[in-house]
């Protein structure tokens, strides 16, 4: 309730406290060879219509064959929430008419899905845990694309996507906030990665998401609802929920009421607006899809597939807190990804876990982020950050160097060890070496040894600096602070 | 006798002997067809060129020693099987330019055979219809009389195996549209199992009805084109993986001992009385072979038709979806917006009966009417399908008239859909049940009109039908006997 409260009062004038009650359709890619129902394949940004074959260009006759890898990517995703996977469930077929739907109907599930209910955990930024429902996930095939660049007074249709495989996977309305929203579909984003069931590639629609949005009092039944249809990034999904909740808000306190529709959520002006209402919504015309069979699921199937289930990010998580000894909160950030994940744990192989957490959590996705880059097209390999820590911990380098160093490997390539050799990089440990170093400093500077003996601490910071730049950086800067500590401290 | 006349082992055999090629029987059929086809209408396209180079083709693989029940044998494929580089227009508007980038797997596995395509035969449009007179492109007449319809829909192929302009043709039966037109017309038509025959490439009805079979002149005939059409096929998730059989192996088996089933639902209101005594004689020829007959009762057949009338339209509403005017079939000329186009394109390029099944089948599948109509139809579908579960236990074979009546005459029933639905009233629970039937002639009326005997049986009883229906022709010359036509004329 407060982080909603919270939300209304950022909208202005709260005058009673409404809860918001979200729930949340996603539909996933499933990143199969080929589509769902024929042979054709499911490779994204080829030439239009170039991957299509008489069944997805529904042509007269033709019949759809199931493609057993699609079910076998649900049946992960099913075990992975601890769902009840349906032994028999059916395809149905949703009937409109539109261009990019070129059978005239959607082959889908309706009345019985192949994966019911589970639940996925979502962790809350104040490390609260929170178990969201999973109502059902069923198997279904996208639509093609209309174009219309390119076409004057006209509409091209592309049928590439036509027939690729969806996952539909519906939540309870079960989320109290839009931070919640976007934590539970941060989460499943994550798990269908994981599970390399689906790319998550949002931007290219892989990942996309529908919100379904109402207003109660604490308590009351459900208010209604409107459906903002088709958010492809999580800041979208926030916004759209922050938007729709002051307009309800705004509908409710001002003694209206909410109609139930469908509405499109507009980046650009960050509003809600109108689809289509109830009255006009298309009336789908479900019923058992006679040229499929029931899907049936045995024991061996479903064991086989449990069998090959990578980790979890939820028990990662946990292993990632014992096994190096980080937060939860460092955990978290590592275990978000699964390619993230690997690398953390390459770096950390035979170093300290914490301090190859810090190299990745800090400098790493930092520069990554700076430069728009996915740690899947990460220049600097695991293998090689690994080496540049193991420097730090073995004492060739200062961390301050191993920075640099970063920075030249990061930018510009580079051998970790050719580098500190190549430029001399060699941390400075000779205790005889350092001490002529901070002899000279001190008595180059008798004014601030004398300021320093009477009390001004702060200027160890001071002598500190003056010796490294005398070193070039290359000072270990542990023995330079005893030396000098105990240089200035003799009178 | 003449070629034309010849079964397909005659034809086997003469092409064995050199008696004559597979090219000189394909011009003489085409001969007859050009001849007869504009009296009976039962061809939609002739395939002249390409069947020549198809029977010159399995010319030379016999002589290279190749040998087969089909090699070089000449046939037809109703308009409903698409075709790669022939129109298959399912005898619609809808799809009168359509050419078909593939072949159906039935056109495929006949086609390897070394079968002679001569062209696409005439139907009802999208099947729908049960006297061939809702094709676009007019309707079918019936050899035996030509003021008459040949049945509905496989009527061009039926009429065309009548007329012996093709020894064997293939058909399709949603709730009777290969055996109705068989009966009428006079000869052998199978509707196996469900799953027997694949689907791939057959213009959907209504799929959970819908199968494709042999229509030929006798039994036999039928058993060696069901060797080829019958097979397993991935890419009908429907086809049977115990599909493929030999339908030859008991072709012969007396009947002794065989357990033959009446329904009394099969011989009441509207049985006419010719026919009903055709059934009988027929029937008690079986007896004189050795079978004994019960009566039995299959009490849901009488809500067969309205069950079927709810389900084809539904399954239809949705099939027919994809004739949209968007890709390949006919569109309408400068639409106002897409709502338009679909309008525009679907009303000119549907025939009124195809509108009407679509509306039926909408109204039917829509919210707030499913659970009245689909749910309760699919309900007593289990109960039909118990009905034949409950008679299997205790005969072998039901038996009983294909048709109410023999044929009607054009434009008899064009003005009552219900009447004309009811010419199926025999036929539909088989399709509803996904049980295998054959028609086959068992007589004639007092006008010289073909009389069709139905032979129903249990799940893959296949075999059974065309063993009862061989050792039937064994005995008797029904299906020997032959409309007397003349070419041009009426
Ligand atoms: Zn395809």
């Amino acid at each position: 309730m407060a982080s909603c409260a919270s939300v209304l009062a950022g909208g202005g004038g709260l005058s009673m406290d409404w809860e918001v009650v979200i729930g949340l359709e996603v539909h996933a890619q499933l990143n199969t060879a080929t589509k769902i129902f024929c042979g054709c394949p499911t490779a994204f940004g080829a030439e239009p219509n170039s991957h299509t074959c008489p069944v997805c260009l529904a042509m007269p006759g033709a019949l759809p064959a199931l493609n057993a890898a699609a079910v076998d990517k649900a049946i992960a995703l099913g075990l992975a929430i601890g769902a009840e996977l349906n032994r028999h469930s059916v395809f149905a077929r949703k009937n409109y008419f539109y261009p990019d739907l070129p059978k005239g109907y959607q082959i889908s599930q309706y009345e019985l899905p192949v994966v019911g209910k589970g639940t996925l955990t979502v962790q809350l930024a104040d490390g609260v845990e929170k178990v969201v429902g999973v109502t059902r996930a069923h198997l279904e095939e996208d639509a093609g694309k209309s174009l219309h660049e390119a076409f004057i007074g006209q509409s091209g249709i592309d049928l590439n996507r036509a027939g690729t495989p969806l996952l539909e996977i519906v939540s309870e309305p079960d989320m109290r906030s839009p931070a919640e929203a976007v934590a539970y579909l941060k989460k499943l984003h994550a798990l269908v990665r994981y599970l390399d069931i689906c790319d998550g590639n949002m931007q290219e629609g892989s990942f996309r998401c529908d919100a379904n949005v109402s207003l109660r009092r604490p308590g009351a039944a459900y208010g209604t609802r409107a459906e903002i249809k088709n958010l492809n990034s999580f800041r979208f999904l926030e916004k759209a929920i922050e938007y729709e909740i002051i307009r309800q808000r705004d509908i409710l306190e001002s003694g209206g009421q909410i109609v139930q529709e469908t509405r499109l959520y507009d980046a650009n002006r960050d509003e809600t607006r109108s689809m289509r209402s109830k009255e006009e919504a298309n009336d789908y015309r479900y019923f058992p899809d006679p040229d499929l069979l029931p899907l049936v699921l045995d024991e061996s199937r479903i064991e086989r597939i449990r069998d090959i289930l990578p980790e979890l990010p939820d028990a990662k998580r946990t292993r990632f807190m014992s096994q190096y000894a980080l937060t939860v909160y460092d955990a978290g950030v590592l275990t978000a990804g699964r390619f993230l994940a690997d690398y953390y744990e390459q770096v950390a192989a035979g170093v300290d876990g914490k301090l190859a957490a810090n190299w990745v959590m800090g400098d790493l996705l930092g520069a990554l982020n700076k430069a728009g880059i996915e740690i899947e097209d990460c220049p600097v390999s695991a293998e090689k950050l690994r080496l540049l820590v193991q420097r730090i911990a073995d004492q060739t380098i200062s961390g301050k160097i191993a920075k640099e160093i970063f920075e030249e490997i990061f930018y510009r390539g580079g051998e970790v060890d050719a580098i500190i050799d190549g430029r001399g990089l060699r941390q400075i440990t000779d205790v005889a070496a350092i001490a002529a170093m901070v002899d000279a400093i001190v008595t180059a500077n008798p004014q601030q040894v004398a300021d320093f003996r009477a009390g001004k601490d702060k200027l160890l910071g001071f002598f500190v600096g003056q010796v490294m730049k005398a070193s070039q950086g290359k000072a270990n800067p542990d023995q330079v602070n005893a030396i000098l500590l105990e240089r200035l401290q003799k009178s | 006798m003449e070629l034309h006349e010849f079964s397909l082992r005659e034809l086997r055999r003469g092409l064995q002997e050199r008696d004559f090629s597979s090219v000189e029987l394909t011009t003489t059929l085409l001969k007859r067809i050009s001849a007869l086809n504009p009296a009976l209408n039962a061809f939609v396209t002739v395939t002249e060129s390409k069947a020549l180079a198809a029977a010159a083709a399995a010319d030379a693989r016999r002589a290279a020693g190749e040998d087969g029940p089909l090699l070089g044998i000449p046939m037809a494929h109703k308009d409903i099987f698409c075709t790669a580089g022939v129109r298959t227009t399912c005898a619609s508007k809808m799809l009168e330019h359509f050419v078909a980038p593939y072949n159906a797997t039935v056109v495929e596995r006949l086609a390897a055979e070394g079968m002679v395509t001569l062209g696409k035969l005439n139907m009802d449009e999208f099947a729908m219809g049960s006297s061939n007179e809702t094709s676009y492109f007019g309707p079918v007449r019936n050899p035996w009389h030509t003021d008459m319809v040949p049945g509905g829909s496989s009527g061009g192929s039926a009429a065309a195996v009548a007329a012996g302009l093709v020894p064997v043709a293939t058909g399709t039966d949603t709730g009777g549209s290969i055996r109705q037109p068989a009966a009428l017309c006079g000869i052998t038509g199978i509707k196996p199992t469900y799953g027997r025959v694949s689907r791939y490439g057959m213009i959907a009805f209504a799929s959970s009805l819908d199968q494709g079979g042999p229509m030929a002149r006798n039994a036999e005939d039928c058993a060696l084109m069901l060797n080829v059409m019958a097979a397993h096929d991935p890419r009908d998730s429907t086809s049977h993986p115990a599909a493929a059989s030999d339908f030859l192996r008991g072709l012969d088996r007396p009947l002794q001992g065989l357990r033959v089933g009446v329904p009394e639902e099969f011989f009441g209101a509207g049985l006419d009385p010719e026919v009903a005594a055709a059934v009988q004689t027929g029937i008690a020829e079986l007896v004189r072979q050795g079978a004994t007959v019960q009566s039995i009762r299959l009490p849901n057949n009488p809500h067969a038709v309205s069950t079927y009338y709810v389900l084809a339209p539904a399954e239809a509403s949705s099939n027919l979806a994809r004739f949209d005017g968007v890709r390949y079939t006919h569109r309408a000329a400068n639409p106002a917006d897409l709502t338009d186009l679909y309008q525009q394109s679907r009303y000119e390029g549907f025939g009124a009966e195809v509108r009407r099944r679509i509306l039926v089948g909408t109204y039917v599948l829509s919210a707030g009417y499913y659970d009245a109509y689909y749910r309760k139809a699919q309900q007593v579908r289990s109960l039909i399908r118990e009905d034949f579960r409950r008679a299997f236990a205790e005969v072998d074979v039901i038996v009983g008239p294909t048709t109410p009546t023999p044929a009607f005459p054009l434009g008899a029933k064009n003005a009552d859909p219900v009447a004309m639905y009811l010419a199926d009233i025999y036929t539909i629970a088989v399709n509803l049940a996904g049980i295998p039937a054959l028609s086959l002639p068992c007589g004639f009326t007092a006008a010289g009109l073909p009389i069709g005997m139905q032979l129903m049986g249990d799940y893959f009883a296949d075999d059974l039908l065309l063993n009862v229906a061989h050792r039937y022709q064994q005995e008797t010359q029904w299906h020997r006997a032959r409309p007397s036509l003349q070419a041009g004329g009426a």
